[in-house]
């Protein structure tokens, strides 16, 4: 069946669309419970966070937080923002940019009883780095901290 | 004063780049005559670019701490090697770097697409003289590799120590040229649509630079993928990070366009389909660079943010895209229509195969730049691997799926009852998929399948050679095969890694053992060891399976300029996978933390996009060979025929 000429053409540009849209609810239905990768201390104290949810923490790791735990392969750290503070836990080599005081995003989900599982620690790259999402949220935090009395 | 002159010549460079547009705007008979003239300012900017990229080498090479770039990215101390990568191991750099390439594929353009109408000719040096132009003015406006410092630096601050790696020598300068070169098939594309001639011949010109750029693109991902992979220390070759993304668009766009431009070389179909695809794959190519150089998304590979370049990038793509589209938009409706086709043929397998790419793009895209459109509307959004995976992973393994068949169907042909090959390729995977459930191998439903379709497609790719005469096989054919079969070790790769790797964590003190999969590693010492600018602690392990032990030695650097440190790890190569081994902190009293992954059949996902750039490489040649095979007679009859008339 090999189609006319102008229906070929139709027939291309319908496919196309269709294939679009199935693209578009695709990508929908697969940020579904996704969208929200990168939370920080404060959302998850506001309980808007769902527990075993892979996703993304960022925050400044609290000074004289990070311990070792059982065999020194295993750390338990803070991680803070303005508002709140996340335990976090994680089994693995801690980052050389990994410091008390600077930014940091854990990689990982969230515990039923609050705390935050890693499998990865990001800090890398560049002493200054810090996540852009992060660094606004600071500078709003400022800002209102400073506009509040 | 070489900065001055590298500063005056990357202005010569962008006023001949405008002479070019203004003479490829010359219409009537002015316009016919200035072809020549357009082809020789195209040369005369590139050769223009090139003495400011040189100059810039130079600066370098000398550490001319008198200029603010050098000051910034350079130090004296560091390996000569080094020294001249830096000149692109930055965001001036690498913007030169990318207008030479632009010019330099406009000069190519010029000297070797002559099979062309003069009108699409004139059109397309035009707008590759516009495309040039703009980064011109990004370069000189905003973003000046010459600027002098006053005074001097003493001392230059240094190139950051993940980036002193080989992979800064050849990672970037590689994707470049893949991103650049599309910038070819965008302006033909134009200059066809000018020039309201949209055919094979177009589709013959385009071809090679989009094989050319797609290669150097493949490479370039892999390379960088393989960078990552060993450098970050994470075991990981693929993020989905932004960064990753901008360079895997460009490529999804191009792969796109590689196979409908052999549809409307071979068939005269898609038409309007591939002048889209030629425009949309170097508008991702921009799309690719405003992220990487505006730094307004969270990567890993993060680079310097500055959003006033990110805004001048974004403004020049509007501009650039939105012509484009506004062009397209009016003369696609005269684009006559293209030959018609059966479903199940060639051409039929093929527009699947873009529908499929085009998906993809379309949802990598959407969840690359969702969170900065959610962020605009007040909403903090981020969008990650879990997304990825499950929108692109089950899309990529239907094109493979695809790929079974595709390759072996004919061209225009209504039916032809499935060949044994296909039939062969189908029981591997069905054989592969019952093995995987029957061993009892606990892994996801993705993984499964990707073992079993990439499995088939190792065998279906090899049919076409093996249903005539290998050695008289034509070389684009050769190249289509190699490729297929990079994706389908690619596949089964992926899938093994994900599905296999075993990972080991431990405190180890001399002479302790840790296993990991099929391998015994003993800890054998801590040893400090120096390197030209940095000092480390390096962990003498030795690894074993079965008989014969290898050496493995990762590292903690301490770089002292600047001061940071960074982990090496260490890769010990086999052919049926990778042990990869990092070190962490410790001390002689608690011991150090050792952290060793074996990731089974890694190697195939090296393997496999090897060859796929290698697929590309041999089809480019052979495209080549043929064309200077096929000019050279006509060219001597030309000779003839002028020693005849005088």
């Amino acid at each position: 069946m090999t189609a006319a000429p102008k229906t070929q053409r139709l027939l291309l540009v319908i496919l196309a669309i269709a294939a679009l849209a199935g693209a578009a609810l695709l990508a929908l239905w697969g940020l579904q419970g996704r969208a929200a990768y990168f939370v920080t201390p404060s959302e998850i104290a506001a309980g808007r966070v769902e527990p075993g949810v892979p996703l993304r923490l960022g925050g400044m790791v609290s000074a004289g937080s990070i311990a070792p735990v059982g065999d020194g392969n295993s750390f338990r750290f803070r991680l803070e923002d303005e508002t709140a503070t996340t335990t976090v836990r994680y089994r693995g080599i801690l980052p050389d940019l990994f410091v008390e005081g600077s930014g940091a995003v854990a990689e990982g989900r969230l515990l039923a009883n609050g705390e935050f599982a890693a499998d990865r620690i990001l800090a890398k790259h560049d002493e200054n780095y810090m996540p852009p999402e992060l660094a606004e949220r600071a500078e709003r935090a400022t800002a209102e901290t400073v506009a509040a009395p | 004063m070489i900065a001055e002159l590298g500063h005056a010549a990357l202005w010569l460079a962008a006023a001949l780049a405008g002479l070019q547009v203004v003479f490829a705007l010359l219409r009537g008979q002015a316009g016919a005559a200035a072809l020549p003239a357009i082809r020789a300012i195209a040369g005369a900017q590139a050769l223009l670019a090139l003495l400011a990229f040189a100059a810039l080498l130079h600066l370098f090479w000398v550490t001319d701490l008198s200029v603010a770039l050098v000051a910034t990215h350079s130090h004296g101390d560091k390996l000569p090697f080094y020294k001249l990568a830096a000149a692109w191991g930055n965001h001036e750099g690498s913007m030169l770097l990318w207008v030479l390439l632009l010019s330099g594929f406009g000069a190519l353009m010029a000297r070797f697409a002559r099979a062309l109408e003069p009108a699409v000719m004139r059109g397309a040096l035009g707008m590759q003289g516009a495309l040039a132009l703009g980064f011109y003015a990004f370069l000189l406006l905003s973003s000046n590799p010459f600027a002098r410092l006053d005074p001097p630096a003493l001392e230059g601050r240094g190139l950051n120590p993940l980036l002193q790696d080989p992979g800064l020598v050849f990672h970037p300068p590689t994707l470049y040229v893949g991103y650049v070169g599309l910038s070819v098939a965008f302006s033909l594309a134009i200059g066809a649509m000018l020039g309201g001639r949209v055919d094979a011949a177009l589709a013959r010109a385009m071809r090679p630079w989009v094989l050319l750029s797609w290669t150097f693109l493949t490479a370039g991902i892999l390379g960088g993928s393989y960078w990552a992979y060993y450098e970050l220390g994470w075991g990981g070759y693929w993020f989905w990070d932004p960064v990753e993304n901008a360079s895997l668009l460009p490529w999804l766009a191009a792969t796109a366009l590689l196979h409908s431009v052999s549809v409307l070389a071979a068939r005269e179909a898609l038409r309007a389909w591939t002048m889209a695809l030629a425009l949309i794959g170097f508008a991702m190519s921009m799309l690719g660079t405003f992220l990487v150089r505006s730094g307004l998304l969270t990567s890993v590979h993060a680079f310097a943010v500055d959003p006033e370049r990110g805004t001048f990038i974004l403004v020049l793509m509007a501009l650039y895209v939105g012509g484009a589209l506004a062009l397209f938009g009016a003369r696609i409706a005269q684009v006559r229509e293209g030959a018609p086709f059966a479903p199940a043929s060639r051409e039929g397998a093929l527009v699947a195969n873009n529908l499929l790419l085009s998906v993809i793009l379309a949802l990598v895209l959407f969840g690359t730049f969702y969170p900065l459109v959610a962020e605009a509307f007040g909403a903090s959004i981020s969008v990650g691997p879990p997304y990825f995976n499950l929108v692109a992973g089950p899309l990529a393994l239907l094109l493979v799926a695809l790929l079974f068949v595709g390759p072996l169907l004919s061209w225009k042909r209504q039916f032809r009852p499935l060949s044994k090959g296909a039939a062969l390729a189908g029981c591997g995977a069905l054989a592969m998929l019952v093995a995987t459930i029957a061993l009892g191998w606990s892994m996801s439903l993705l993984e499964r399948l990707g073992l079993a379709l990439g499995a088939g497609l190792v065998i279906a790719s090899l049919v076409p050679l093996l249903t005539r005469k290998p050695w008289r096989a034509p070389a684009p054919v050769w190249g289509m095969v190699l490729a297929h079969l990079g994706v389908g070790l690619l596949t089964v790769g992926i899938a093994s890694e994900s599905a296999f790797t075993k990972e080991r964590l431990a405190i180890v003190q001399p002479g302790d053992q840790a296993s990991v999969g099929p391998w015994l590693v003993e800890f054998r010492a801590a040893v400090p060891v120096a390197g030209p600018n940095w000092t480390a602690i390096e962990a003498d392990l030795l690894a074993s399976r079965g008989a014969g032990a290898a050496r493995l030695a990762p590292q903690q650097r301490l770089f002292n300029q600047p001061a940071t440190s960074t982990s090496e790890s260490a890769l010990l190569t086999r052919w049926d996978g990778q042990l990869y081994a990092t070190v962490g902190q410790g001390s002689a009293a608690e011991g150090w933390q050792l952290r060793l992954w074996w990731k089974p059949f890694v190697t195939f996902i090296w393997a496999g996009g090897l060859l796929i750039a290698l697929g590309g490489l041999v089809s480019l040649v052979g495209r080549i060979v043929r064309a200077l095979r096929e000019a050279r007679p006509a060219r001597a009859s030309a000779r003839y025929r002028e020693q005849r008339s005088w």
